[in-house]
């Protein structure tokens, strides 16, 4: 990515990746005066009152109402400014659906929301405060992006990309701290493009967010147990979403696993069924997450196990995809 | 400051013919919002021929007057004022509501030219209005921002969001009213939804209010005025009293007309009344106007 700073592992330990986005921009605020930031009492759990202390008077606190404050934004950005938006995802995606829906998103407004608190990483919470449909719902908004980053640098990533590109954008980011994916922000992000992170010919394991780093973990012991070649495709950019690199998967590989802390249905395994059922090449495959439930109270880690969208139920089920029988031969008139 | 007797009589006759061609647009587009169209017509016309400084060759100039019409569904009464103005051709209006038309009940700020936000569910402009107004506070521009709601609209809890944000903020380049025509779809404000003491809601929310005849242009014209010398830092709201399809006798302040269609007979009769009602208006004018 252009302009900057680069940030290394070493920081990644260290801070949450609402820190990263919360620093990443204060550098955007520096730079460019037109940006503004609105939260509704949630400044200090999705760190953008971080961009408040450094520009207080492009910052606005509207207390706990949603509603108004993605409408307000919308006015913001057809004005001239470019507003940050940020509330938990939850809130995000459905109090406020109708304002991000005909406010932002019909108009085409330039508004960019960084919803936090993403899927179950908020799992103490209950399900008031888990998002498991956010990305159904933003998904299927016209003009609208959406990004699932896996980690802090990611998440760097995706909101300088998203100052840079015209338009509305959801970025979903999780509570606390991510398994660290990347260690520097340097890796060639791009919004639409999938980055493979493993290399394999045996299954490929499509995921975004929390799931990625478990992934690759499944991928490493399935390969030194079982001798498997995992892929793992980050598909980080949900919409525009990376047609290529999945058709690839499902020609290279045949067997696809996709993994996800949202509901199955509306989010990336619905997103991956659409164009696999498009292509006309079947294939065996499986979508991990929400199996149209609300999740259980508790730690996110011990959520995303139950679920079985950690590295040991990904590694299961990629075990469970491969034993099945499935034809590999270029015959279609025989498959069920 | 009142307005002069000669402003005042070209007002009036600038908003009969909006009241006509929104009738007009009603009858080719075979029915439409014309309640409460005709409701706020009076200010949309001191609004866009007295005070929105704008520019139909320029509409995208960055230091225009943003106006903000929060109850889009009175986008038929809007539409003619645009066209009026020379932001749009009037052939349009033809094509009000009919299929692949750039103009539709709502007015689509990437269609229709000259419209500043699409709006249309309810609730949404007066926040809009107050986001564009601080973006001029952040941006280092002076132009102000106007806003015109329904009174069924504030309803919406999303208006009273916006209200506290508007007072919290110290949004005085805001100037919103109020078309309080007390009716909407199912029947009158007070008995869907009661708004009494709808004055004091607006008070208590930190506004300073001005109530007004909406069908009185002078009256408009004074509020606006006192709206734009307030040096509190307060924001302004203008309660307009208005009747519910001011102008046309047969369906004046019935909520039924909210929508309604209009056949020929309807349609000539309706003619026949704008033209007695811009008489008695004008004499209104001629008697108090100084």
């Amino acid at each position: 990515m252009a302009g900057g700073l680069t940030y290394t592992a070493v920081e990644s330990t260290a801070l949450s990746t609402a820190e990263y986005y919360g620093r990443v921009l204060c550098e955007l605020g520096a730079e460019h005066p037109e940006i503004v930031a609105l939260t509704a009492d949630l400044g200090k759990s999705t760190k953008i009152g971080m961009f408040g202390e450094a520009f207080p008077e492009r910052f606005f606190n509207v207390g706990i109402a949603e509603q108004n404050m993605f409408s307000m934004a919308a006015g913001m950005a057809k004005a001239g400014c470019v507003p940050f938006v940020s509330t938990f995802s939850v809130f995000a995606a459905l109090r406020a659906a109708d304002q991000v829906h005909a406010d932002i998103c019909y108009q085409n407004a330039n508004v960019k929301i960084i919803a936090t608190h993403g899927g179950t990483s908020f799992g103490q919470a209950g399900s008031t405060h888990h998002a498991i449909c956010d990305l159904a719902v933003e998904r299927a908004f016209p003009n609208m992006t959406v990004i699932v980053p896996a980690d802090g640098m990611e998440t760097v990533n995706a909101v300088r990309a998203a100052y840079e590109t015209p338009g509305p954008f959801y970025i979903r980011i999780n509570r606390g701290f991510d398994r660290v994916v990347y260690d520097s922000t340097d890796y060639g992000f791009k919004i639409g493009k999938a980055v493979q992170l493993r290399e394999g010919t045996d299954i490929t394991v499509i995921v975004n967010g929390s799931c990625v780093f478990q992934a690759c973990q499944a991928s490493d012991f399935l390969n030194s147990a079982d001798g498997l070649k995992v892929r793992v495709l980050n598909v980080h950019s949900l919409k525009p979403l990376d047609k290529e690199a999945i058709q690839k998967a499902v020609l290279d590989t045949r067997r696809i696993v996709v993994a996800e802390d949202h509901n199955v249905i509306g989010g990336l395994g619905s997103a991956v069924s659409e164009i696999i059922a498009e292509m006309g090449k079947g294939c065996a495959f499986t979508r991990l997450g929400l199996q149209d439930q609300f999740a259980p109270i508790g730690l996110h880690e011990d959520i995303m196990s139950i679920l079985g969208i950690d590295s040991n139920g990904i590694a299961a089920t990629v075990r469970e995809v491969m034993g099945r029988d499935f034809e590999q031969d270029d015959d279609w008139s025989d498959e069920v | 400051m009142a307005l002069s007797k000669q402003e005042w009589i070209a007002l009036e006759t600038k908003a009969n013919e909006l009241r006509s061609l929104c009738l007009d647009t009603t009858h080719w587009a075979g029915s439409g919002h014309i309640g409460g169209g005709l409701s706020v017509m009076d200010m949309l016309t001191i609004l866009y021929y007295k005070y929105l400084s704008i520019d139909p060759a320029r509409p995208d100039w960055e230091d225009r007057d943003r106006f903000i019409l929060s109850k889009g569904h009175a986008g038929i009464a809007w539409a003619p004022v645009l066209v009026s103005k020379g932001f749009n051709d009037a052939e349009q209006l033809k094509t009000f509501n009919l299929t692949n038309s750039k103009m539709g009940i709502h007015l689509d700020a990437n269609k229709v030219v000259g419209v500043d936000a699409s709006t249309g569910s309810l609730g949404h402009g007066l926040p809009i209005a107050v986001g564009t107004a601080l973006a001029a506070r952040v941006l280092g521009r002076d132009y102000w921002t106007y806003c015109i709601m329904g009174d069924g609209e504030c309803d919406e809890g999303e208006i009273w969001e916006a209200a506290m944000s508007a007072a919290h903020f110290g949004v005085t380049n805001l100037i919103s009213f109020v078309d309080r025509n007390k009716c909407m779809i199912d029947g009158e404000t007070e008995n869907v939804m009661k708004l009494e003491p709808f004055a004091d809601k607006w008070r208590a929310f930190g506004f300073i209010v001005k109530e007004v005849d909406g069908q009185n242009l002078n009256e408009l014209s004074e509020a606006i005025d006192f709206a734009k010398a307030n040096e509190t830092k307060q924001p302004v709201v203008i309660i307009a009293n208005t009747v519910k399809g001011a102008g046309i006798a047969h369906i004046e302040g019935d909520y039924r007309w909210h929508y309604g269609a209009m056949d020929e007979a309807s349609y000539n009769k309706g003619k026949e009344s704008l033209e007695a009602y811009f008489q008695a208006r004008l004499a209104r004018a001629e008697k108090e106007g100084k």
